[in-house]
């Protein structure tokens, strides 16, 4: 490569690049879809295309030379680089135009091959009213539904002989005698968590309790409920009113409140039996004149669980000092709850796993 | 309990209310509502008429009369009528045209059997009296002929029906009711039972208590000539039929009536039956009695008696016997009125399976100050009625009882409100109630006693209920209210009469919780993770039968065979408590199949009962007057079953929907394994699956599914014979898996993974390995073996077939590999490849396909 004159670069001549230029502007204008315009700026705008090979020829011009070479060339690659451009935005208008609508499909056929489940509107109730405690800082607390007398009768203050005793029609485990059986309420976890837990407790504990009724359209004998315990000093009453009127609020709504009736469990004391306004009518329904309610039968109110003081004699046997402590305690039906706040007729259909009945309910309620 | 309002309002002066106000203002102190029954409001013009003359009907099928009935208009009426029993000159009630009799039937004048009639002469029935249909009710001669029988007779009432709670007895009494009415109106109250009782004079039929500790109190009062065939009045009758009572005869009437009344049970024996002095005892072995109805029962040791010298004469509080009853021939009459122990009644009736109106008060606490009036009023009503004379004397056996009384600061209630109440408002809500109440601490109170609903309030629990303070008083609650023991009860007394409208509305501050545990937030998990992948969640009952277990191919000795047992289950071919989720899956899955939803896939999480081996018999119930030791409370643990968690699923039909996009895809055994990798997922272990036999899957389509060594359940195909068991559809699948084993190894935070930019290396093998081999052990084999070099694997075939031999099966992977600080070298990735066949080979003896 001696006799190699760097001052004669053939590709830079000014015609040459003219020429470049011009094939280059002819395959682009030219190219009829986005493929051969792929092509042309693969041939005249790529690497080993001759416009890229004339523009590395720069370097080796003497210095005055390489400034005006530099300028030819750019403008050509410039002015190539645009009707790239120009020409890649009319195919793909062109395209869009053509192509996208050929394609076409019919986006309104459902596509329900793998169809979701859900989860049963008892369970997800149970979850959100233990949601509503926790966010009050209650824990959830739990015990077993093959429960032991003790637990679920005598020290809830419930005598062997006591008529509240029979008057929960309840399935002995075992043996006659044995101390076992399903627990009848939920309220036994009450005294467990007395047990276990250190004061002051907070506890909401929702689940599964058993009662010897046949299924009917209002009964099951497996049923839930939740129960809600505060075992503090210095609660009151109205604690317990200020307690279930929130829960009110934030289950059923703003200006949803209680009313509490005299009632015996032997459990608490005082006692006392709970009515939630009723969330539909707003209680208008009870004014005579006004148009009736299903939700409440027109009675204004919906009667929701029962509640009260927790009774010194069940501090006592959990060997809590009631001169020291005292609380509330409260529980109510999921069913029944599920039945007004969702409108369901029978109890049956929550029982018997028809997923028609539970699908709609989703994953949370 | 059934109020007629005509009759609360004899002892309370109610301002003039509707039946509606008077439930409302009871409901809110807590006898509530649960229906108001009116009678009489719609009947009219029904008035008293004459039989003038009576003309017998002939050619029809039963006897018709045509009557001529002056009722005090310008001309006598005529009336047809079918009934009999009455005769010219009798004053019977007519119903004249026009006229409504209860129920809104109107009567009218129309032609029948060929004659006018011009209204009706009526039964008790049809004038809503009561049940009698006999015939046409005659009254007594000297009705005013035209008055308003309405009027005359006292139909119109309306009856309140409340709802008892068992802690207030007293109130299943009109007494008590009334006396409720009376505060909760402000008005003022007359007390039936007080009555001025003149001095006795002598004994009645000789009486003693045996057994103080199954009665206190036993009276007696005779009436002697009474007229066994005297019947009783109208208005008594229609008062207990509406009541909810059944008029039977004079003497019962006059019982229950008073009982109604007063809330103490009577009991009326035939004086000539008696034999001997009567003792209150409990039964000697053997005894046996056959009570009124007809049923003779043995006797237990702990059943309270009235008995003579004969023998047992009737079972205290419960029932009478049959022997000593009286009859429609007795004359004299001994009235027996008791106080008997509530917690001994209660034992009784429940024993015999014998509720009756006497025993629902004796168990929820009668007066003990009654027996004395009860009976004198019941025998002035016999005597009045039937005629007869009273006896003067009266028997009175009697036990000492202290009156307890319970002694608080002034302010308690308030305490126990949250809302103060001054002192003269307590001391005054307490003597509304019957209370005496006097100032200051009385430290004989603390002594403790024994309640009347048979709670022990021992002296340590009397004490530790004990409530000090300031400004001191005591309280002798009133004889009729025995639930009144402990300073709990007293503040409610007064927060009810209060109010319980006006409590204020306080949200407490709880002391900031820790959230849900983490076992609670994985069953939720759990549970979304599975519907989100197309389980719909069921909450199936508990009971199973050995049927199920049978249906389930399980072998005799299965550990799930060993179930707990109920006394009483619902249906007797379902008295287990189940061991297994499944049957309740596939009893629900069925259902749903047979309701034409034939793509199913259905879960459950909820416990099983499992007996422990060698659990004693019986969970012990120690006392409540303290909390239960530490070993009291294991001994209850240890007789309790385990209650572990499961989650299980089954499904049937398609599990990929078929539609216009083509063909869908049959669920199958993967599935139930896959629901299993989601459970364990969501718990973040890994499961190790490893082939199975094990009922009630298919036995060669079974997967015993492990964490670690830990076996956690099973999943797959369910055996032919127990898709045809529960009638399902074939290739049914199903998992089950102990949640709370997962629980036990839940693996805690998170590392967090450093992530690499540097490209990744993919090698593929292809393993032979024998064909019992566990995927899962392969796999492990290859991670082990490859080292920390190799970033995700994956099996992308499976092949079994001639190409590697009768008995293996080739299972190919893509290995990926990639470094985090360097781009691997292609001797560096194969390398470690080499590595994980190695280890693979030397595990599970796998040989490298084509090697």
């Amino acid at each position: 490569m001696s006799d190699y004159d760097p001052v004669e670069v053939t590709p830079l001549h000014a015609d040459e690049v003219s020429r470049m230029e011009a094939e280059a502007l002819d395959a682009i204008t030219s190219a009829g879809s986005l493929d051969d315009l792929k092509q042309a700026r693969l041939a005249h705008a790529g690497d080993r295309s001759p416009i890229a090979l004339a523009n590395r020829e720069i370097g080796a011009l003497p210095p005055a030379a390489r400034a005006e070479a530099g300028k030819r060339v750019g403008a050509a690659r410039k002015a190539i680089g645009q009707a790239l451009a120009a020409r890649q935005a009319e195919l793909e208008a062109e395209r869009d135009a053509r192509v996208l609508v050929e394609e076409a499909v019919d986006v309104t056929l459902p596509w329900d091959r793998q169809p979701r489940g859900a989860r049963h509107p008892l369970t997800t109730m149970q979850e959100r009213i233990a949601d509503t405690f926790v966010a009050m800082g209650y824990e959830v607390a739990e015990g077993p539904e093959l429960e032991g007398e003790w637990f679920n009768f005598d020290a809830l203050n419930i005598a062997q002989d006591h008529p509240a005793r029979s008057e929960h029609d309840t399935f002995f485990v075992g043996s006659a005698g044995s101390g076992m059986v399903l627990r009848t309420q939920t309220s036994p976890v009450q005294i467990r968590a007395l047990l276990q837990r250190e004061l002051p407790v907070y506890v909401i504990s929702p689940g599964k309790v058993f009662r010897t009724d046949e299924l009917d359209a209002t009964h099951t004998p497996v049923f839930h409920q939740v129960e809600g315990l505060a075992i503090d000093e210095g609660l009151t009453m109205a604690h317990l009113k200020g307690t279930l009127d929130r829960f009110a609020e934030v289950m059923f709504g703003e200006g949803i409140t209680t009313r509490f009736r005299p009632n015996y469990f032997p459990f608490t004391e005082p006692s006392a039996e709970m009515d939630l306004k009723c969330f539909v009518c707003r209680g208008a329904s009870a004014v005579p004149g006004n148009p009736p309610c299903r939700t409440c039968k027109s009675e204004g109110w919906i009667e929701w669980g029962g509640c009260g003081m927790v009774n010194p004699r069940v501090l006592v046997s959990c060997g809590v000092d009631p001169a020291r402590y005292s609380g509330f305690a409260f529980g109510m039906g999921i069913e029944r709850t599920l039945m007004f706040r969702h409108n369901a007729e029978d109890m049956r259909d929550m029982v018997e796993g028809d997923v028609r009945f539970t699908l709609p309910f989703g994953m949370e309620i | 309990m059934r109020v007629p309002l005509s009759w609360l309002r004899e002892y309370v002066d109610l301002p003039a209310v509707t039946a509606h106000e008077v439930a409302d203002r009871l409901t809110a102190a807590g006898l509530k509502l649960e229906s108001i029954t009116s009678h009489g409001h719609d009947v009219k013009n029904v008035v008293v008429g004459e039989v003038l003359e009576i003309e017998e009907l002939t050619g029809f099928k039963k006897p018709i009369r045509h009557c001529k009935v002056e009722t005090g208009e310008a001309t006598p009426r005529e009336i047809v009528c079918g009934a009999s029993n009455f005769s010219v000159g009798d004053r019977v009630p007519v119903v004249l045209p026009g006229g409504v009799l209860p129920g809104g039937f109107e009567v009218g004048a129309r032609k029948t059997y060929g004659r006018m009639s011009e209204g009706m002469i009526c039964s008790e029935r049809e004038l809503g009296l009561g049940e009698d249909h006999g015939g046409i009710m005659v009254l007594p001669a000297d009705t005013p002929v035209g008055a308003d029988v309405v009027e005359l007779l006292g139909l119109r009432d309306d009856v309140i029906e409340l709802e008892i709670t068992p802690d207030i007895g007293y109130a299943l009494s009109i007494r008590g009711v009334a006396r409720e009415a009376a505060t909760a109106f402000g008005v003022s109250f007359r007390d039936p039972a007080d009555v001025e009782l003149p001095e006795a004079e002598g004994t009645a039929w000789p009486a003693s208590i045996g057994d103080p500790t199954a009665c206190d109190r036993f009276v007696l009062r005779e009436i002697t000539g009474f007229d066994p065939a005297a019947p009783s009045p109208l208005w008594m009758r229609v008062r207990l039929t509406r009541a909810g009572m059944r008029p039977v005869s004079l003497a019962v009437d006059v019982t229950n009536y008073v009982m109604l009344e007063l809330g103490q049970p009577l009991h009326a024996f035939d004086r000539a039956k008696l034999t001997g002095e009567i003792v209150v005892r409990r039964a000697r072995p053997g005894e046996r009695l056959e009570t009124l109805d007809h049923v003779v029962r043995d006797l237990d040791a702990d059943d309270i008696l009235i008995t003579d010298q004969a023998g047992p004469l009737s079972m205290a509080g419960t029932m009478g016997g049959l022997d000593s009853e009286i009859s429609d021939s007795t004359t004299d009459i001994v009235i027996e009125a008791a106080h008997f122990s509530a917690t001994g009644i209660s034992r009784e009736s429940r024993r015999h399976n014998l509720v009756s109106e006497a025993s629902k008060r004796f168990e929820r606490g009668v007066d003990r100050e009654l027996p004395l009036p009860a009976s004198w009023r019941a025998v002035q009503l016999l005597a009045e009625l039937g005629g007869g004379t009273p006896g003067r004397g009266v028997t009175h056996a009697e036990a000492e009882a202290e009156p307890p009384r319970i002694a608080i600061p002034a302010g308690y209630p308030g305490t126990v409100a949250g809302v103060p109440y001054t002192k003269e408002t307590v001391v005054r809500r307490l003597e509304q109630i019957g209370c005496v109440v006097t100032d200051g601490d009385d430290p004989a109170v603390r002594k403790g006693a024994v309640d009347p609903t048979g709670v022990v309030t021992g002296g340590e629990l009397a004490a530790k209920l004990a409530v000090t303070g300031p400004d001191m008083i005591t309280v002798t609650p009133p004889s009729w209210r025995p639930d009144l023991t402990d300073p709990n009860d007293l503040a409610e007394e007064v927060i009810r009469l209060e109010g319980y409208e006006h409590l204020p509305s306080v949200l407490p501050k709880a002391p900031a919780g820790a959230g849900l545990t983490e076992e609670q937030r994985l069953r939720r998990r759990v549970g979304r993770a599975l519907a989100a992948a197309g389980y719909v969640e069921v909450l199936a009952y508990p009971f199973i039968g050995e049927a199920d277990l049978d249906r389930l191919q399980l072998p005799a000795d299965d550990a799930r065979r060993r179930a707990a047992r109920l006394v009483n289950p619902l249906a007797d071919d379902e008295p287990l408590l189940r061991t297994t989720l499944l049957p309740g899956l596939l009893k629900t899955l069925a259902r749903n199949v047979g309701r034409s939803f034939t793509d199913v896939a259905l879960f459950e999480s909820g416990a099983v009962y499992r007996p422990r081996e060698d659990a004693p018999a019986v969970a012990p119930t120690p006392g409540v007057d303290r909390r239960p030791t530490e070993e009291e409370l294991a001994a209850i643990e240890a007789a309790l079953p385990e209650q572990p968690r499961r989650v299980a699923v089954v499904l049937a039909g398609e599990f990929d929907r078929s539609g216009w996009w083509g063909g869908g895809r049959q669920e199958c055994w993967a599935d139930a394994v896959q629901a299993a990798r989601l459970v364990a997922a969501e718990a973040g272990v890994e499961l190790s699956v490893v082939a199975d036999q094990h009922e009630p899957w298919h036995p060669g389509r079974c997967a015993a599914l492990y964490v670690g060594d830990t076996l956690v359940g099973h999943a797959g195909e369910l055996h032919p014979r127990v898709i045809e068991a529960y009638g399902l559809p074939a290739r049914a699948s199903a998992m089950e898996l102990e949640l709370s084993r997962l629980e036990a190894v839940l693996p805690g935070p998170v590392d967090a993974p450093r992530v690499s930019a540097y490209p990744v290396a993919t090698q593929d093998v292809a393993l032979i390995v024998p064909d019992f081999t566990p995927e899962a052990d392969v796999a492990a084999a290859l991670r082990d073996g490859a080292g920390e070099l190799l970033e995700s694997m994956r099996l992308f075939d499976v092949y079994t077939g001639e190409q590697v031999g009768e008995g293996h099966k080739s299972l190919a992977y893509t290995l990926r590999f990639r470094a985090p600080d360097r781009t691997l070298t292609v001797e560096e990735t194969t390398a470690a490849r080499d590595a994980a066949v190695a280890l693979a080979a030397d595990r599970v003896g796998a040989q490298l396909r084509g090697a």
